[in-house]
Formats: C-alpha cells, sequence, structure tokens
C-alpha cells in the first residue's frame, strides 16, 4: 500500500491515473455506441487516418495531435462521403481513408528533416508522458460526452438501434450522425496519448464486449464498459510500471485478461 | 372517407434503377390493403417512398396525415437482433418524437402506454428482456408494439408473417382485423392465400401496381397482371388457394 501513496507523490503518476480514468469515460460510452451500431471498421479508418495529420503536424512544426484531429474528422466524413455519394462500396472506403492517412503520415515524416521526436508515443501510445494541457482536453472531452449523452439518451438510442425507423419519426438522424461521427473522432484523438493510433481501437472494443457479456442494454453497457476500461487501464499501468514493459501494449493485454476472466466465471456460473 | 395518402405516376428505385414505374394509387381511412407481388417487384420500395425513406424519381406522393401518424413494422431481418436494448425500449422507440430532451421530462403517460400495448399483445412478462432472447412471435408482436404507440392512422407492415409459427400468424391476423376499425393498414405479403381472407383489397407490385378493389383474385388475373407468385398454404389458417400459371406447379404445402 505504502508504495501506492509513494507512486502517487509523483506528478507524471497521478497525470497517468488521471489519463486512464477520463479515457475510460469517453471510449466506455463511445465505444459501447461504436460496438452497438456496428462501425468498428469505421473507427478503425479513422484511427489510421489520424496518422497523416501527426505527420503533417510534425512536418509544419504544429502540435501533431491538432493535425490528426483534423484528418479524423475529414475521414470520417470522407468514408461517409465516399459511400453515399460517390458509390464506393463502404468497407473500401473505409480502406482507402484507412491507407491513404498511414501514406501521408509516412511521407511527411519522412520529408521533416531529424528524427521525429515521440513519434512511437503516437503509434503505441505513452500514458507516463501525457501532458497537464492535454488532460484539461481529455476532460473536455469526458464532459462534453457525459452531457450529450445524458440529454439525448433515448435519441441516441434509437437512431443507433433502427435509423429508418428514426427516420419515419422525423428525429434528427442525419445530424446527430455527424455529431457522433465527431465526437468518435475527438475520443479517438484525445486518446491516442493514452495507447497509440494502433491500439486505440481496444479501448473502444473489448472493455465493451466485458460488459455486454453482463448486459444487454445500451445504458448499463456504457457505464460498465468505463468501469472495465478504467481497471484495466490501472492495472496495466501499474504492471507497466512494475514491470518496466511498455504501458499501451500491457493496458490492452490486462483490458483482454479481465474480459476472459468474466466469460469465464460467466459460463461457469450457468 | 378520408383520404390519407395519394401516390401520383410515382416511379422509384435504388441509385438510378426503376424499381416502381408509374405507380399511382389512393389509400382512406378504414381500407385494408394487401400487397402482393413476387421478390423484387418493388413492394418494400413502395412503403419505403410512402414512409420518406427514399425519394421518388418522379411523380407525386401526397400524404395527407403528418408522417409520425404512420406506424411501421419493417422485415425482421432489417433489424439487429444483437443490439443491447430492452424489450420496453424498443416499444418506446415508437413515440420518438418525444425522445429528443426527454432526459429532462417525465415521460409517465408514454411508459404507461407502451406497458398497456404489451399488456394488451401478452407480452408484458418480457418488457426487460433483450431484443435477441426473443422467438420470432415475440419479436414480431413487440415491433407491432412499437408501430401502435402513436396510435397512427396508417399501419404499415412489411411481411410480418416471416419467422413465426403458424399459431401467431393466425393470432396476427385476427389482431389486424381488430386494428382495422380504428386505423388503415398496408399490409405486404409474398403469401396471398392467407392474407386474401384477411384483407379488403389487394395490390399486386411488380414494376407495376394493379389494384384490385376487392379481396378475391383468380388466377386469370394475376396471370393478366404479369404477378407470378409461389402460393403457401398454412394448416388451420382459413384461405384462399390460388394456383401457379405456368406448368410447373409449386403447390406448396407446409403441412
Amino acid at each position: 500500500m505504502n508504495i501506492l501513496i509513494e507512486l502517487f507523490s509523483y506528478d507524471f503518476f497521478v497525470n497517468a491515473f488521471l489519463a486512464s480514468l477520463l479515457a475510460a469515460i469517453s471510449c466506455g460510452i463511445i465505444g459501447t455506441y461504436i460496438v452497438s451500431r456496428r462501425i468498428v471498421f469505421i473507427s478503425g479508418g479513422i484511427t489510421h487516418a489520424s496518422f497523416g495529420g501527426i505527420g503533417m503536424g510534425y512536418y509544419l512544426g504544429i502540435n501533431p495531435l491538432v493535425g490528426a484531429g483534423i484528418f479524423s474528422i475529414l475521414s470520417g466524413m470522407g468514408i461517409q462521403l465516399f459511400s453515399s455519394k460517390g458509390k464506393v462500396r463502404e468497407d473500401s472506403s473505409i480502406a482507402i481513408w484507412w491507407s491513404l492517412g498511414m501514406a501521408i503520415g509516412i511521407i511527411f515524416v519522412y520529408l521533416t528533416p531529424g528524427y521525429a521526436p515521440n513519434l512511437m508515443s503516437y503509434l503505441f501510445g505513452s500514458i507516463l508522458t501525457v501532458s497537464t494541457g492535454e488532460l484539461w482536453l481529455m476532460l473536455a472531452l469526458a464532459v462534453v460526452i457525459i452531457l450529450f449523452f445524458t440529454f439525448f439518451y433515448r435519441t441516441i438510442l434509437y437512431i443507433s438501434f433502427d435509423e429508418d425507423f428514426a427516420k419515419t419519426s422525423d428525429l434528427p438522424v442525419n445530424l446527430f450522425n455527424y455529431l457522433l461521427m465527431i465526437l468518435i473522432s475527438l475520443t479517438i484523438v484525445l486518446n491516442i496519448r493514452v495507447v497509440g493510433i494502433i491500439l486505440i481501437l481496444s479501448l473502444l472494443t473489448i472493455p465493451q464486449a466485458t460488459a455486454n457479456v453482463l448486459t444487454r442494454e445500451f445504458g448499463r453497457m456504457m457505464v460498465y464498459s468505463v468501469g472495465f476500461a478504467f481497471l484495466a487501464s490501472f492495472i496495466g499501468l501499474l504492471i507497466s510500471y512494475f514491470a518496466d514493459i511498455p504501458s499501451g501494449a500491457t493496458i490492452i493485454f490486462t483490458q483482454v485478461v479481465i474480459f476472459g476472466l468474466v466469460k469465464l466465471i460467466k459460463i461457469l456460473k450457468f | 372517407m378520408k383520404k390519407l395518402l395519394e401516390i401520383k405516376d410515382l416511379s422509384a428505385g435504388y441509385d438510378g434503377n426503376i424499381v416502381l414505374d408509374n405507380v399511382s394509387m389512393e389509400v382512406f381511412s378504414g381500407d385494408f390493403i394487401g400487397v402482393i407481388g413476387p421478390n423484387g417487384g418493388g413492394k418494400t420500395t413502395l412503403i419505403k417512398a410512402i414512409l420518406g425513406l427514399i425519394k421518388p424519381i418522379s411523380g407525386e406522393l401526397n400524404l395527407h396525415i403528418s408522417k409520425t401518424n404512420i406506424g411501421y413494422l419493417p422485415q425482421v431481418n432489417q433489424i439487429d437482433k444483437r443490439f443491447p436494448i430492452s424489450v420496453i425500449d424498443v416499444v418506446r422507440s415508437g413515440k420518438a418524437d418525444s425522445a429528443l430532451f426527454s432526459s429532462f421530462r417525465k415521460n409517465t403517460s408514454e411508459k404507461e402506454k407502451a406497458e398497456s400495448l404489451l399488456a394488451e399483445m401478452g407480452i408484458s412478462s418480457i418488457r426487460n428482456k433483450a431484443i435477441g432472447e426473443l422467438s420470432g412471435g415475440q419479436m414480431q408482436r413487440v415491433f407491432l408494439c412499437r408501430a401502435l404507440m402513436n396510435n397512427p392512422e396508417l399501419l404499415v407492415l412489411d411481411e410480418p408473417s416471416t419467422y413465426v409459427d403458424n399459431n401467431f400468424e393466425g393470432e396476427l391476423y385476427l389482431k389486424l382485423k381488430e386494428l382495422n376499425e380504428q386505423m388503415a393498414i398496408i399490409l405486404i405479403s409474398h403469401d396471398v392465400g392467407t392474407i386474401s381472407f384477411f384483407v379488403k383489397t389487394i395490390a399486386c407490385v411488380n414494376r407495376n401496381l394493379h389494384y384490385h378493389p376487392s379481396n378475391i383474385i383468380t388466377e386469370e388475373q394475376l396471370t393478366s397482371y404479369n404477378c407470378p407468385l409461389q402460393i403457401i398454404t398454412h394448416g388451420n389458417i382459413p384461405h384462399t388457394v390460388l394456383k401457379l400459371h405456368d406448368e410447373h406447379e409449386h403447390h406448396e404445402h407446409t403441412h
């Protein structure tokens, strides 16, 4: 116990702790929406496309996360535009944006003179180096998401469950689809620092799969997902600190172990 | 009789492909129209146009009632059965126009309405189950409850008898007959034999639409309408048996 108290006396550890809590909130809620609506692949496309913005950020000398934000929102819109107006199959459209973003990122990182610092931390995450400024942004996002999903809970639920029926009820389906796409993009971008581009899909799917073992109710699934995401992030954070192994990967590994345990308990109980 | 909607020379389809060509039709209060026709003939396209889910390519579609006054029961295979949602929430989504900002308000009347519909349909006990746990018949009952949430003036059902047992099918049609006293009904079915006993009029949709102002339709009429149908008949349900007009008869008896 003493060692935990000692850990919390380090600023970097407190920051990492807060980052895992805030990541759990945004990813737990947004991930439930993504999984329920079966748009995991779109989210993967947006995630990877954001790498283009990171490369551009390096090249232009601006904060790479700003670039990533712009790229992820544009790719989210682009995927929808390609498949609805351009008559490209949706999964192909996702793959195009997915690889285009990665390609742009690689080209710009290459063109940037000198060594690109922290590049690995964007790819694989580095929760121990999250800055206070980034924490404020993550807090703002968590608050926006909690408010949005609380106020519009039923609208989001009905649109996600049966979009056509929601349209016949005159709900603003397209508006909500775009707003939620923007929230997905922001969630992805602001959590890149926690687990990295390559691994972020895990925070949006594994806690939700774990929650889904215990409940089949949208609202409860969100709350449980936040809980499981936080549990895994915190345990993973501790393991990675003491074993001196990469934090992002350890968090994901912990998530899968928790998923396996919950599933096992459920199977043994019935 | 009140005119609920009017379709005039309507053409509709997807990606520029015309599925419905120059279709005209009127629906009045008290109507019970059975829409029959082959797969891909445009039955679902017709109701999607009526519901405003697809834009007509040409022609006119005039609703004389508000869109939220149409109750809609979609084909079951359009529903994601693993979606994490409970039965009571599915039913409540039928009154979705009150969903915006609903977190601020107490919607007791809406919740009571949902509960009473579930009770009326005899499925109160499954109110908290996830939809994925339901049988085909239970699911159709739930979606019928959802369609009735707004006390619609027009009820539109797309193949409500798929994936259900014959018992429920008979029950469903009797329920619809009862509902027809309060609202007009458009019922899509591939099963012309059974529905012709319950509906008042028949519309045959096969790229074109032929409206038949009675529920008895003969083989010759089907032939002249170019409306080839596979006829399926069921055990205890009263029905008018029709034959296919080609040489190889598919007279299928499931029982």
